[in-house]
């Protein structure tokens, strides 16, 4: 080893540090060019909205739309990106004040439209075996609870309709997604969680066991009041394309797939 | 070995340029997303920092369940890597893979793995509610659990392929002496893979202290009892980028401090034992 390496011209030497820097800027420029073409819409929207947001897109495509990718992740996660220079061409938001905070940092961006609202469930497990039968009843000592954590959207909107309900308890987990609060009630490591209508939507009929969970209404008028806003924004005015999909966002094809999906009207 | 070492720096005095190329580059990779991060500080919050007790519940819990973690996987990594290394045990590759997948898993599957077995409804974990009335998740060994699930294998595989480098004669030569087995392990063997032992060490606490994924989905998030600094951190994010950037930071520096310190300590060691 050390001998084949004194042996080697020094030439060679100098050339192959100049193809490693070639070959690694071109390997740069390749990750740089892997964005997609110029047609495909790219969509970011809250992971609430996933399988609702699936259908939308599959009618939308259906109708002669663009190829669409979406990126679904927080509401407060993306407005960050977005923020800091994601390629988004579609903002759709679960709740206002994530889209206020991209509308008031980029320029030039289209008019919001509502195209949701989302109400509170306690999601419990299937059949509701320890008889929780509404937001007073979170307030049993026995039980373990799961909420979102009050800085997500989700969790938030629990601790208001927490308040105007004038229910006190302690969590046994602050979630950091609503998600994640629907997974640990339908495994059964939590007995009741606080979560989205649309998170439920299907999940009490599904032959999965360990998917199964039931809905149970929040049981109180000004609870009940507490909904999650959609907002959805084209951040460029004069994408066309962008323009388009928020204002099918807003139609009647997309309400009808957001209500087979739990959703409220706009 | 030491005259093999100064022969080959004679010979080599210059570092050849492709070498010195990228290396420089991924040094760049490394510190320039760090500096950009010290970058973002909002140095004017920096003593909210220190003052909010959010935070510093965050850090002291890390701080405390690492270190429990890594002395966990040290008791458990220790003989498993001996007994993969040393014995002709049927099936020690399976079992090698086995035990080092939480390294390659997406950390979320490591926590959803850990509920399946020891959650309320899990494995042994319905046992263990059943029986006991014990119930691991949402508690602080819940996060030491899911630390040395994802953690120790750093641990295990720095010690075996230390163990496999070792001069065996020496071992060999301690048996034929009268040494007993365990002897030979304590006083020749062990003192043989000391620097891999520490080196493992310090990844496992490191890989600890950051951990996130299996910790957020196998104990869950409740300040003071299951609420880790990277879990903070992550929460801050949604709310308060200022803050996220400074739990962040501190993390770096602690890790930081942490990993040049022990890097001297365990050098000199073996200079001094030479």
């Amino acid at each position: 080893m050390i001998d084949r390496q004194r042996r080697t011209p020094r030439r060679v030497c100098f050339a192959s540090p100049w193809r490693a820097l070639v070959a690694g800027l071109c390997a740069i420029g390749l990750l740089g060019s892997c964005s997609s073409d110029d047609t495909t819409l790219t969509v970011f929207a809250a992971s609430s909205l996933t399988d609702a947001l699936d259908d939308i897109i599959a009618e939308h495509v259906a109708a002669g739309g663009p190829p669409i990718r979406v990126s679904y992740a927080g509401s407060s996660t993306l407005a960050a990106q977005i923020i800091d220079g994601a390629p988004a061409d579609v903002f759709i938001s679960a709740n206002p004040e994530q889209m206020d905070a991209v509308t008031t940092v980029i320029d030039g961006h289209g008019a919001p439209v509502t195209i949701a609202h989302n109400s509170l469930v306690i999601a419990v497990e299937r059949d509701n075996p320890l008889g929780i039968t509404g937001l007073a009843d979170l307030e049993r000592p026995d039980l373990l609870i799961a909420i979102a954590a009050p800085e997500v959207p989700a969790g938030d909107y629990a601790r208001r309709a927490l308040d105007a309900a004038g229910v006190v308890f302690t969590p046994t987990t602050f979630e950091t997604d609503v998600r994640a609060v629907v997974t640990r009630v339908a495994l059964g490591e939590v007995d009741a969680g606080i979560v989205y209508a649309s998170d439920i939507a299907g999940r009490d009929t599904t032959d999965d066991d360990t998917a199964a969970v039931a809905a149970v209404p929040l049981g109180h008028p000004d609870a009940a009041g507490i909904t999650a806003e959609y907002p959805a924004l084209a951040l460029d005015a004069t994408n066309a394309a962008a323009v388009d999909f928020v204002a099918f966002l807003g139609g009647p094809i997309a309400t009808a797939a957001m209500a087979a999906r739990g959703f409220g009207p706009p | 070995m030491t005259s093999l070492r100064t022969r080959r720096r004679r010979t080599a005095p210059r570092t050849p340029i492709p070498i010195v190329v990228l290396a420089v580059i991924a040094v760049v990779f490394f510190a320039l997303p760090l500096l950009a991060l010290l970058q973002r500080v909002p140095w004017s919050d920096v003593g909210d920092l220190f003052t909010a007790s959010a935070p510093r519940e965050a850090l002291l819990l890390s701080l405390l369940t690492s270190v429990i973690a890594t002395t966990c996987a040290l008791v458990l990594g220790l003989p498993l890597a001996w007994v993969l290394a040393r014995t002709q045990l049927p099936g020690r590759h399976v079992i090698r893979a086995v035990c080092t997948l939480t390294m390659v898993l997406p950390p979320v599957v490591a926590g959803v793995a850990l509920l399946a077995a020891l959650g309320r409804r899990g494995l042994i974990g319905a046992s263990l509610n059943d029986w006991f009335g014990i119930r691991l998740p949402f508690t602080t060994p819940a996060v030491v659990i899911a630390q040395v699930f994802v953690a120790m294998p750093f641990l295990v595989l720095t010690v075996e392929s230390a163990l496999h480098s070792t001069d065996r004669t020496v071992e060999d030569a301690a048996r034929t002496l009268g040494a007993s087995p365990w002897t030979v392990i304590r006083r020749v063997t062990l003192p043989a893979v000391r620097p891999a032992i520490l080196s493992g060490l310090v990844l496992t606490w490191a890989r600890a202290l950051g951990e996130f994924g299996a910790t957020v989905t196998f104990a869950g998030n409740f300040p003071g009892t299951t609420r880790t600094l990277p879990v903070a951190t992550y929460l801050a994010l949604e709310s308060d980028v200022d803050q996220a950037v400074l739990m962040s930071v501190l993390l770096m520096v602690v890790s930081f401090v942490v990993l040049v310190s022990m890097r001297d300590r365990w050098t000199g060691a073996i200079g001094g034992r030479r």
